[in-house]
């Protein structure tokens, strides 16, 4: 009876084990220290300055990349830094500066409108995609519809050297056809990287306000008329 | 007492009838895809007891009878939950719906045939934003092709258009739901009426009849007129009749005057917000150019600015 209590119950012999009050117990706890990855990103204190810039802005221009040529990765998802979105945003709200009758409302969006609208745009429309049982994270999202303005970055870019030249009906074909092309780009990339986070039948209602967003920002490219 | 086999739904008007006629029985008040079961089960079980349960004025009745119908009013209003309840709908819903919002049929009333009680916020957002922006990048577009041909004319894009169109529609759609809701919830407690609306099912209605405005104000580019007036009154028309088919069968049970007052009150609300954006997205300047060439000018600005007409 006792070999099956034994066998039935582990560690019973463990149970009578006491450690007398007089033996001192000591010794050393030591985790060892192998050359791990893990070690290497808790001690970055001591590379150089440079080093550590260089690997955010390799980051960013990875994800760069991954706009340029949107497939189903999920590189821009996982490793999300909000480093890219900022850049372009302050990009594109300093080319629209300079437009016509800068200091009379009847121009183009000043700096904050821009980024009121690119940031609050980008909010609600991840709130939007959350709230209807999407299950990618907050700021996954932000980091993809930020990313993915860089096409209308570029175009925005495109236009102000094309109005360099001329700004007839020409000039104006050329920038819309310009600013069309980025556009379909930039909700093409964006659905390309949110399409797999939504539940199947409300895929439209969460595109939709992308195409809607896109669309605005297209507008205010192609809208820009410099001061004469 | 009553037997089960006397109790069938009926129209609201005959419910006051009979209660009217039979004050003892039970009466539930919930809404037609659940109420025979309900009304069978108050009749059976009801004898001469008087109960009532007013779904607008008790929220524990309330939460109850939402959970008879399948739905869930999860959490308090601070968890995330909650507001992913009003977002409960699906892309084929959301396009019924604005199909119902622009074309009303008599007798269809457009909260209890199409939200069936599942009313959501995603349509009266989305609706409201993209309005918002087809106003004032349509305003801005009619007002660019009607001056094209005058070369003194320098294009802008009136980028501050969008803050004042956002104001207003936004105000609109979100205000007088408010005040309509608080208004009608104020004479049901005064007169007893059935089956009011909750607040979002207003907000949700007003937002869906302003559906209609987008495609009109797209179609506003066009300089004609005869032809923006024609089309303002056919959208005035359309929303304002979604809007008074459905708060019709509420308000009319309220005394004659009250309720043309109400009808009447909605109609001029939508009519001024389609006026006020048509007249001030849409002007079309009639003008004698801006550099109108006064006689103090020197005369090199003269042989400059040509009068296109």
């Amino acid at each position: 009876m006792a070999a099956a209590e034994e066998a039935s119950r582990p560690f019973a012999g463990l149970s009578d084990v006491s450690i007398s009050e007089d033996i001192p117990v000591e010794g050393d706890i030591s985790v060892p220290v192998g050359s791990s990855r893990r070690d290497e990103e808790f001690s970055t204190l001591d590379e150089p300055v440079k080093e550590t810039i260089l690997r955010d802005l390799r980051a960013v221009g990875n994800k760069f990349i991954h706009v340029l040529y949107p497939k189903r990765s999920s590189a821009l998802l996982r490793d999300w830094d909000l480093w890219g979105p900022l850049l372009l945003c302050v990009t594109l709200a300093l080319l629209l500066q300079g437009g016509a009758a800068d200091n009379d409302d009847q121009g183009g969006p000043q700096f904050a409108e821009v980024f009121v609208i690119v940031w609050f745009g980008s909010i609600i429309i991840t709130l939007n995609s959350k709230l209807l049982g999407g299950t990618i994270s907050f700021f996954q999202s932000l980091c993809v519809l930020g990313y993915c303005i860089m096409p209308l970055t570029v175009a925005m870019i495109v236009c102000r050297l094309v109005l360099l030249g001329s700004s007839g009906t020409v000039s104006f074909a050329v920038r819309l056809i310009v600013v069309t092309a980025s556009f379909g780009w930039s909700t093409f990339a964006s659905t390309a990287f949110l399409a797999d986070s939504q539940p199947p039948n409300r895929k439209a209602l969460v595109v939709y306000p992308v195409f809607l967003f896109y669309f605005v920002i297209g507008w205010m490219v192609l809208t820009f008329s410099p001061s004469q | 007492m009553a037997s089960p086999n006397d109790l069938q739904f009926q129209e609201f008007e005959e419910a006051t009838e009979l209660l009217s006629a039979d004050p003892g029985a039970s009466t539930f008040s919930i809404s037609s895809s659940n109420s025979t079961t309900a009304a069978g089960t108050g009749g059976g079980g009801g004898g001469g007891e008087e109960v009532k349960l007013d779904l607008s004025e008790d929220e524990e009745d309330q939460e109850e009878s939402s959970e008879l119908l399948g739905q869930k009013q999860t959490g308090g209003f601070w968890t995330f939950e909650y507001y992913q309840s009003f977002f409960n709908v699906d892309t084929m819903q959301v396009l019924d719906r604005v199909k119902g919002s622009v074309m009303p049929l008599p007798g269809r009333n457009f909260i209890k045939h199409h939200l069936r009680n599942n009313p959501d916020l995603y349509g009266p957002f989305w609706i409201c934003v993209t309005l918002v922006f087809s106003v004032a990048i349509s305003g801005n577009l009619s007002s660019f092709l009607s001056e094209m041909g005058n070369p003194a004319f320098h294009y802008r894009p009136q980028f501050h258009r969008v803050t004042i169109a956002a104001v207003v529609i936004f105000l609109y759609a979100w205000l007088v739901p408010v005040g309509l809701w608080g208004f009608l919830t104020w004479r049901q407690g005064t007169e007893r009426q059935i089956g009011g609306y909750s607040f979002l099912e207003t907000v949700c209605v007003y937002g869906y009849s302003l559906f209609i405005y987008i495609p009109t104000s797209i179609l506003w580019i066009i300089p004609f007129e005869w032809l923006r007036w024609t089309l303002i009154v056919v959208a005035m028309v359309i929303s304002g009749s979604v809007l008074v088919l459905t708060f019709w069968p509420v308000v009319r049970d309220d005394t004659k005057a009250m309720a043309v007052a109400t009808v009447v009150t909605i109609v001029v609300l939508h009519t001024l917000l389609a006026i006020g954006c048509k007249m001030y997205f849409f002007q079309t300047v009639i003008h004698p150019p801006a550099p109108v060439p006064v006689p103090t000018t020197p005369p090199v600005h003269v042989s400059l600015s040509t009068k296109s007409h």
